[in-house]
């Protein structure tokens, strides 16, 4: 018993230790989506930062969710600012005062995959609604977001312009998951979805029974946007540094590395569109 | 199969490359569900030998409660103590959302009932003659409840690992709270939920073998010292 209760305090003691003190570093909490983690974006953009940033100590974290719960997550005061994609969302946050200002910082667009089969014919649509329309009348199984993420707000934006009631689908699987997931449960299923190009990219050698099927309509368009969170709403937010990261990112030299980030075929993900 | 072949080959030579990310992400791991662990066995096993020694009154409930909570979700969990610790929640002065001490306190509220619940069943167990012995042999009630604690050791240390093994393995409570944020609260189990879910099956794999073997450790520490304490 005596060793038992000595190795229990020595390992209290060791942890005690060894757990990461508080540094005196700034954590500005960055919510984002996980289409912009996932592609390793982050792992260029915020070195690059560090590198350009005056200010000493600063650290962004970044959580990366769904725009729904990104936005969520700054209206209860716990992210610094947003970097998110929907422009509804995004509106409704700045009205309930919870943002000051909203800045375009960079675009790509949606894209409808599946199985290179194409079972609803989906690639001889003329518009986005209408191989929207094509797969709801083929039968053949959709697999949505089902988060209220920026992609699952298009997705049902896609289907009220298509005239369809998603909820009289008899394929609909709704998975609540990221995008990553959803890729790969369609993958799985041999069944339709849509994504955003970048995660699209970034996973195609890995998804074998999927292949990209519509591109290219305006209504595909995906704007992504950023938004510091109102200090005047939540006093504790690091205001002036969530402003510098965002001088960054829609500055000249943020949107070079935006503009200049690949995925491993050398495709562009992002396109910087900043207006100065 | 071929991915999992693949992933042990990817597991062995990410941990002979000494892989800067990978072992931050095993300590902070280690650390996170050591503190809590510790934590949860500091509060529960005196909690739990306290409702075996002591009649009071709710005693029951406490009992049923504790039991009753060794089955609580991780998810629900990190959920309650996300409410808690967000800004607009009543402990959001404190700051601690997405930092390792939230995780901490999410793992040792998960690891408290199994600890305490586990403790009360082992020490409850004890042979009432343990007692006796003691009291005729002039032992004080302090010194006689202390026999029969330590009469029950062994299974406490098996509480103990029970706890620890819970708060390894959890996922949803540390994702909640901690955000999987890269180098600061990304732990083994969020990033094998992370690289699944990016389809990096190997690397995910990888992670898993090494949390299995931290484990292996872990349980081979406790049973060695289980087996120095003899049978009494």
């Amino acid at each position: 018993m005596k060793k038992a209760s000595l190795f229990v305090a020595t390992l209290l003691l060791l942890l005690s230790v060894a757990l990461p003190a508080a540094h005196a570093v700034t954590r500005v909490i960055l919510a984002s989506t996980t289409s912009t983690q996932n592609t390793g974006l982050f792992d260029v953009l915020l070195p690059a930062y560090y590198n350009w940033t005056t200010l000493k100590d600063v650290r962004i974290d970044v959580v990366a969710v769904g725009t729904g719960k990104a936005i969520e997550t700054a209206k209860r005061g716990d992210a610094d600012l947003l970097l998110v994609h929907d422009r509804e969302k995004e509106d409704a946050f700045l009205a309930g005062g919870y943002g000051l200002e909203r800045r375009d910082v960079m675009y790509n667009d949606f894209v409808v995959v599946g199985p290179p089969s194409d079972p609803a014919k989906a690639r001889k649509a003329k518009s986005a609604s209408e191989a929207f329309r094509l797969v709801a009348a083929s039968g053949a199984a959709f697999v949505s977001r089902g988060d209220e993420s920026g992609t699952h707000a298009r997705e049902k934006m896609m289907w009220k312009t298509a005239g369809v009631d998603m909820n009289t689908l008899k394929n609909y699987l709704s998975v609540g998951q990221s995008m990553e997931a959803a890729l790969r449960i369609t993958d799985e299923k041999a069944a339709y979805t849509l994504s955003d190009r970048a995660t699209y990219r970034s996973m195609k050698d890995s998804l074998k029974n999927l292949t990209l099927l519509y591109e290219g309509d305006p209504a595909l368009f995906n704007q992504y946007g950023t938004i510091p969170v109102n200090p005047a709403k939540f006093p504790h937010v690091h205001y002036k540094e969530a402003m510098d990261f965002i001088e960054f990112i829609t500055g000249p030299a943020g949107q070079k590395v935006i503009g200049d980030f690949k995925d491993n075929h050398g495709n562009t993900l992002f396109i910087p569109n900043a207006k100065r | 199969m071929d991915t999992i072949i693949q992933g042990l080959l990817k597991a062995l030579g990410l941990l002979l490359s000494f892989d800067r990310e990978l072992y931050s992400i095993i300590l902070l791991s280690v650390e996170v569900s050591g503190v809590a662990v510790v934590l949860a066995a500091a509060l529960g096993i005196p909690l739990g030998a306290l409702c075996a020694l002591k009649r009071f009154p709710g005693r029951g409930v406490l009992i049923t409660l504790l039991n009753t909570f060794m089955g609580l979700p991780p998810v629900v969990a990190g959920l309650v103590i996300y409410l808690f610790l967000s800004r607009s929640g009543p402990l959001g002065f404190m700051g601690l959302l997405y930092t390792p001490s939230a995780m901490v306190i999410a793992q040792a509220v998960i690891a408290l009932p199994i600890v305490a619940a586990l403790t009360w069943s082992a020490v409850a167990s004890v042979d009432p003659a343990v007692r006796e012995t003691a009291v005729t042999l002039g032992a004080t009630p302090v010194l006689a409840n202390w026999r029969i604690v330590s009469e029950a050791r062994l299974q406490v240390i098996s509480a103990v690992i029970a706890g620890f093994g819970r708060t390894t393995a959890e996922v949803g409570a540390v994702l909640i709270v901690g955000g999987n944020i890269a180098g600061y609260t990304r732990v083994m189990t969020t990033s094998i939920a992370m690289e699944t879910g990016k389809g990096s099956f190997e690397l995910a794999i990888a992670l898993g073998v090494v949390l299995m073997l931290l484990a292996f450790a872990f349980n081979l520490i406790l049973r060695l010292l289980q087996g120095k304490g003899g049978r009494p």
